[in-house]
């Protein structure tokens, strides 16, 4: 289904732009206003698509139980340990992967793909925002919102029935959200990527079905990455993925704390510089190949 | 001549004038896709990966030896297997069925309203994902695999369960197809609730039915009887008794819940076939 | 059945239940009891402006949707209950809804439909011939359908609709956006099929330049409620049906009245632009052009066909409603 995107409002601010470069603060503040817009448009986008929000909850909540349970009796199995994880850590992993799949983009699609299908990229290309970060501004904003009616249930439903424990220390949970945050952001940065690379092929598909397959598997959505022989452990960490699913969740249920926390995010932190950088040069690519096609 | 064989001539020549539509539907849908060649490449390739990663996703589960629920990496690539090949079929046939929405809103339902074939047949009819055929060949492998690390023979009795268990799995998976395009119908904008049933059910196919708790059991062993499709059967194989005192022959029963879930499925189909023509109020 | 009526509805209702803002439900009667029959071979034309419920009743005939009260008979069938009996001997060409397979040659679509209806071989041939030459789709039956023209794209379907010879063929809309050429086109090829087979036509639009090509009767809607149905000539006499002529004049002339069977409307620029009314059973447009070009030199000129919703105002007027 082709979503049709609120049109990027037209900010007062950049039409002022002029002036405003001027005012205190000038580009920088000009930039996080802008942007701030942009994500606050994603957050009412996520707001209207309720029921798609409770469907997603239910598939998530049935996919909770059944892999609580078998990874519970997989640790079981293991002597009461599995790669690190207990019988709480590992039920904690469950639940809470599964509370931030629908804010982590792992499945590869984005509405930026629908528009560069019928071409309107073209106009996106012509605003004076960045693509990249515009449309990353409004899935972050989405994406933020369904943390209310999917993952805030998700992990109500773990605590309940799931026997989720989160941590009380108020500085692992701050270090846990700033996690989620680092994590939610790089997802949708990578995604344009692979929505990028409609600058060449126009037809996606296969890209975003390459990357639903891996993200999932390499970011710890089956496993978590900790039980990966040595080899594919190496593999995962040389991706992005594990930064958005594993590390959140360990730093949240304070699994990883101190330093290797501290480390852990500053690697959530590498990952959206490297994403930024991909996807600037990306897009410059791209535009200079649509002007030379006359796209 | 005879009448018996008139009988039987006349009676085949029947059945092929009422398959012709359906052949030539499906027909028209392969010579649609071979014209995309390149992509259909990048298809098959991309339901190769899929397939292998899910194979993946098992074996790192189950490396370290201990077994879960029973089951050790031989005995799960059976259940693997099992569960991969049913499920891909199906949807290889029908997979395109629960993407309803997407015909409700081209009006092409309505179409079908015009043509003299059932809803549901012109439904399934109307694509077919070759592409999955990859990923068919991933589940055999790894029933393959099962059957050889297992040391089982390929005994007529073997045989004749893993034909029935693929038969019976193929068609129970179909059938949460069709339940959930039914579902569809009122749902529209919440369709992601139905990947619930269709695709946890799929995952859970390929779970030991025995770590499973007590809600777990009655959604995916009774409700939707997903441990019928590969985990029962593959108990039968080895000869190993069933959880909950089952008998170890109780994967024998597996069309019991394909009927069951087909039963299920129609009533959903026919329940949001007539919501959408309005009646009922 | 012995019913030789193609399509006979009594008490006809369709009411939907409309979601409004929050929980509220509103109740909106796209179809109120409508009662008609339409007999084999007339051709007849379902008019009244969008929203009139034309398309809700199409899909009542067709057995697409259940009606709310009264009764429908189509070809003597009941159209859900027998819907598959049906579909051999109703065609339906919607305007939004293709029956064509897209990215397939139109002819491999003839060829799907063909075995969907059953058709012989023999048949098929000999039919997808008489449809391919009458219709003109040799030069494009080879295209895929995406690549085809609205007007191409039009008559394929309604080929389509026609190839397993059903006895009533109903178009919903099949003009609109259609170029004039076009529209010829293909309201001819509906007076060739009808006259050859004798195949009953029902044709809804709110085009009137359609129903007064094709239909001899006429059946006009207006918010669900049957308001007229009788000939178009009937129409015409009651509500006085007319065709606007809107001349253009070299040099501004004085408001052109007492002009034979016309009445002067308005006039713009100083007489520069005027618009004349004229009955057009009692004269034609080039006969009143020639009246004016007696009194004035005509630079262009431009004739308005009469608008449905002008007609039905016109209907109630006459009522005394």
């Amino acid at each position: 289904m082709i979503v049709r995107r609120s049109p990027i409002p037209a900010h007062p601010v950049l039409a002022g732009a002029g002036a405003a470069g001027t005012a205190a603060g000038g580009p920088a503040r000009l930039w996080l206003r802008v942007h701030g817009r942009l994500l606050a448009a994603g957050w009412r986008r996520g707001a209207r698509y309720r029921a798609a929000a409770l469907g997603g909850l239910v598939a998530n909540a049935t996919f909770g139980f059944l892999k609580a349970s078998i990874l519970v009796a997989a640790v079981r199995a293991g002597g009461g340990q599995l790669g690190g994880y207990d019988a709480a850590s590992i039920t904690a992993y469950t639940w809470l992967s599964q509370a931030l799949l629908g804010s982590v983009n792992l499945f590869g699609r984005n509405d930026l793909a629908d528009r560069m299908r019928d071409g309107s990229i073209a106009v996106d290309l012509l605003r004076p925002v960045d693509v990249q970060t515009a449309s990353t501004a409004q899935e972050v904003g989405r994406a933020l919102f369904a943390l209310l009616p999917r993952g805030v249930p998700l992990v109500g439903l773990g605590v309940l029935v799931g026997g989720l424990r989160l941590p009380a220390d108020v500085l692992v949970l701050a270090t846990g959200a700033v996690s989620v945050g680092a994590a939610i952001v790089p997802s949708h940065l990578v995604v344009y990527l692979v929505a990028a690379t409609g600058f060449w092929t126009v037809e996606t598909r296969g890209v975003q079905l390459l990357y639903m397959v891996l993200a999932g598997f390499l970011a710890g959505l089956f496993v978590p990455v900790t039980l990966f022989p040595a080899w594919l452990l190496g593999l995962a960490r040389a991706t992005p993925f594990p930064s958005m699913l594993q590390t959140p969740i360990d730093v949240l249920s304070g699994r990883v704390t101190g330093v290797a926390g501290a480390a852990a995010v500053g690697a959530q932190l590498g990952w959206i510089a490297v994403a930024l950088v991909a996807g600037q040069l990306m897009t410059r690519a791209g535009r200079r190949r649509l002007e030379v096609q006359g796209g | 001549m005879a009448d018996a064989v008139d009988g039987a001539s006349g009676r085949r020549a029947r059945l092929v004038a009422a398959a012709r539509p359906y052949r030539v539907l499906v027909g028209a849908r392969v010579s649609a896709q071979r014209s995309y060649r390149t992509s259909f490449a990048l298809d098959l390739a991309g339901s190769l990966l899929v397939g292998l990663v899910e194979l993946a996703e098992v074996w790192v589960l189950y490396r370290a030896g201990h077994g879960i629920g029973g089951l050790d990496l031989a005995a799960v690539l059976l259940v693997f297997g099992l569960a991969d090949v049913a499920f891909s079929t199906a949807d290889l046939v029908a997979g395109h069925v629960d993407t309803l929405p997407r015909y409700l809103r081209a009006g092409t339902l309505d179409v079908f309203h015009l043509r003299p074939q059932p809803l549901l047949a012109q439904l399934v009819t109307s694509d077919i994902s070759l592409r999955r055929l990859t990923r068919v060949a991933v589940g055999v492998a790894a029933l393959v695999a099962g059957f050889a690390l297992n040391d089982l023979a390929l005994t007529p009795a073997h045989a004749a369960l893993v034909l029935l268990a693929l038969t019976s799995g193929t068609l129970t998976f179909a059938a949460t197809f069709v339940a959930a395009a039914g579902v569809q119908f009122f749902l529209v904008d919440a369709a992601e609730m139905t990947n619930a049933v269709v695709y946890g059910g799929r995952y859970a196919a390929t779970q030991p039915a025995s770590v499973w708790s007590r809600p777990l059991v009655a959604l995916f062993g009774f409700a939707v009887p997903m441990a019928f499709t590969a985990y029962l059967p593959a108990l039968t194989l080895l000869g190993v008794p069933a959880p909950w005192g089952l008998p170890a022959e109780v994967g024998w029963l597996a069309p019991l819940a394909t009927a069951w879930t087909w039963a299920a499925a129609l009533l959903s189909w026919r329940t949001g076939v007539r919501h959408y023509q309005g009646g009922g109020g | 059945m012995g019913d030789d009526a193609v399509v006979r509805a009594e008490g006809l209702t369709r009411r939907f239940r409309v979601r409004g803002r929050g929980l509220a439900r509103r109740e909106v009667v796209a179809v109120d009891d409508l009662t008609f029959t339409i007999g084999a071979g007339e051709s007849v034309g379902y008019i009244g402006a969008n929203g009139a419920g034309k398309s809700t009743t199409i899909k009542m005939l067709a057995g697409i949707l259940v009606p709310t009260a009264g009764t429908v008979s189509t070809c003597g069938l009941q159209p859900v209950a027998q819907r598959r009996t049906l579909a051999r001997r109703l065609g339906v060409v919607f305007g939004q809804r293709s029956q064509l397979w897209w990215d397939l040659p139109l002819a491999e679509s003839f060829r799907v439909l063909a075995a969907v209806h059953g058709l012989s071989a023999a048949r098929e041939r000999e039919r997808t011939a008489e449809l391919v030459e009458r219709m003109e789709l040799a030069e494009f039956l080879a295209s895929p359908v995406r690549q085809l023209s609205l007007g191409q794209r039009m008559r394929g379907e309604v080929a389509a609709a026609l190839l397993h010879s059903p006895e009533l063929l109903v178009l919903d809309e099949p003009t609109i956006g259609l170029d004039v050429v076009s529209k010829q086109r293909l309201r001819e090829f509906l007076l060739a099929e009808r006259a050859e087979h004798g195949t009953t036509l029902l044709l809804t639009t709110h085009d009137m330049g359609d129903v007064s090509r094709l239909c001899e009767r006429v059946l006009l809607v207006d918010r669900g409620r049957l308001a007229y149905d009788g000939t178009l000539g009937g129409l015409t006499r009651t509500v006085g049906l007319r065709r606007v002529l809107v001349v253009d004049l070299a040099t501004p002339a004085p408001d052109l009245r007492d002009l034979p069977h016309a009445e002067h409307l308005t006039s713009e620029a100083g007489g520069l632009r005027q618009r004349l009314a004229f009955d057009p059973g009692a004269t034609t447009a080039a006969a009143l052009l020639a009246a004016v070009s007696e009194r004035a030199e005509v630079r262009d000129l431009s004739v308005e066909e009469p608008d449905v919703e002008e007609v039905v105002r016109q209907v109630y007027v006459s009522r005394g409603r």
